[in-house]
């Protein structure tokens, strides 16, 4: 299990670097493509993980013990990374458009913002803490992750039409 | 331009309709059937109605969403409106009003004191809500905190501060009638229409209005500007939401859509209500969505 944690770490952090260095290539006229690139596969990284929870809670997919405990032990690992540095002054879709949906709530709220990451956490751990113990174990902490995203998202978020 | 065109509307609008036919029209005491009120039933309208996601304060999670001392700001092209307080002060909120009085605000848009409401307050959709239900509701709302922060004015400029050119409002714009007709509609479909034309408002936003603020019913649920000026709201029609009933019905529960990306907006604050009620009722909110005429 560890040596997943690992895994996924490393990729998660070597993809950081070069995610910068692709996407800052192509896009002279925005300096944070790096650190939306980043941000974006870091989301990315949790629905990933997310969908494999949600789908066996949902019935998409048959419930598997240990398939649920790693998905979510690695969004327990995706919410411990440090990611303070991919979010510079400046880089909200009110400064760069469309490149990104970050609005400008999250630096005119800063304490907000992190307080609703440390919320997403517990909300992780507590999926952690019963996504081997049963079905329907996994499907009570579902509703608690979907609304500790949903309230980050819903302040911070540019809606997606 | 755009105002001026408002002005003169409004005008020939509130001299057409006459003083007379713009009277606020409350509920009479014989329209109330006597009978004892289910509180437990009523929290489940509570949830279905959405009353917290406008008058529980910003940000309120959890418990504090069953503190009902209003003060959020619903900006539109009208001026901006401030939730009141409708906890169970009895001075700074509702707890002093009647059963009568409550039901005349939510099925007729009209107050204690005789005024129209702005339509702000979806009372044009209520009105459309079974009375004992809404009858449980103040059952249940009697069991509510009180809070004593005052309510504050809206910030309406004229004409639209004329409350009696509402009544005008009123009749052209609000309908008892069922927006899906037919004969044949399955009792999940009919139960659904329920949840979504009535109690659950959703055509408030998702349907676009027209230049004095109605409802335009031939674009039902299709979609419309966010009345805060950023982004639209989304087409929850065939026509542009192609998800399955199953996945509409589990996103009103989780908050996660078929790709596991999250609600977002004002929606998150919709998904907490909609996780109050059973299964049965999620699922039938997405066989009424299922069920709508696709639309562009």
């Amino acid at each position: 299990m560890r040596s997943i944690h690992k895994a996924i770490l490393a990729g998660v952090m070597l993809s950081v670097p070069l995610a910068a260095s692709v996407q800052g290539a192509g896009h002279g006229d925005n300096p944070y493509a790096g650190h939306i690139a980043a941000r974006q596969g870091l989301m990315q990284v949790q629905s990933f993980n997310i969908a494999i929870l949600g789908g066996m809670a949902r019935g998409n997919v048959d419930y598997d013990a240990a398939a649920a405990q790693t998905a979510a032990d690695n969004l327990v690992a995706a919410s411990g990374i440090d990611g303070r540095g991919f979010w510079p002054e400046g880089s909200d879709n009110a400064a760069l458009g469309d490149a990104t949906r970050a609005l400008p709530a999250i630096w005119e709220n800063m304490g907000g913002f992190g307080e609703a990451w440390m919320a997403y956490g517990a909300a992780v751990t507590g999926v952690a803490d019963v996504a081997g113990d049963g079905l329907e174990a996994l499907q009570g902490a579902i509703g608690p992750l979907g609304g500790a995203c949903g309230s980050c998202h819903r302040n911070f978020r540019q809606s997606s039409e | 331009m755009r105002i001026l065109r408002f002005l003169v509307l409004f005008a020939i609008l509130g001299a057409a309709a006459g003083w007379y036919l713009t009277a606020p029209q409350p509920l009479a005491a014989s329209d109330i059937p006597e009978r004892e009120g289910d509180a437990e039933h009523g929290e489940l309208i509570f949830w279905a109605a959405g009353c917290a996601s406008c008058h529980a304060a910003e940000d309120a999670e959890g418990e504090d969403r069953l503190v009902l001392s209003g003060g959020r700001a619903f900006p539109s092209d009208f001026g901006t409106f401030y939730a009141p307080n409708i906890s169970m002060d009895a001075g700074h909120g509702i707890g002093d009003w009647s059963e009568a009085e409550f039901l005349s605000a939510v099925m007729r848009g009209v107050s204690p004191e005789g005024q129209h409401y702005y339509p702000a307050f979806p009372y044009g959709t209520y009105a459309r809500a079974g009375m004992a239900d809404l009858q449980d509701l103040w059952t249940f709302m009697q069991t509510l905190p009180a809070n004593a922060t005052p309510s504050r004015d809206h910030d309406v400029g004229f004409p639209f501060s004329i409350r009696r050119a509402l009544g005008g409002w009123k009749m052209l714009f609000t309908s008892d009638d069922w927006v899906m007709q037919g004969d044949d509609l399955s009792a999940e479909v009919m139960r659904g229409r329920y949840l979504v034309e009535s109690l659950g408002h959703c055509g408030e936003c998702h349907t676009p209005r027209n230049v004095l603020g109605g409802l335009d019913y031939a674009n039902w649920l299709a979609g419309a500007p966010n009345p805060s000026g950023e982004g639209r709201i989304p087409n929850i029609t065939p026509g542009a939401l192609t998800w399955s009933a199953s996945d509409i019905a589990n996103y009103l529960r989780d908050g996660f859509t078929p790709e596991f990306d999250s609600a977002g907006g004002e929606m998150v604050e919709v998904i907490q209500n909609m996780a109050h009620l059973p299964d049965a009722d999620r699922a039938a909110i997405a066989a009424y969505l299922r069920a709508l005429p696709p639309l562009e």
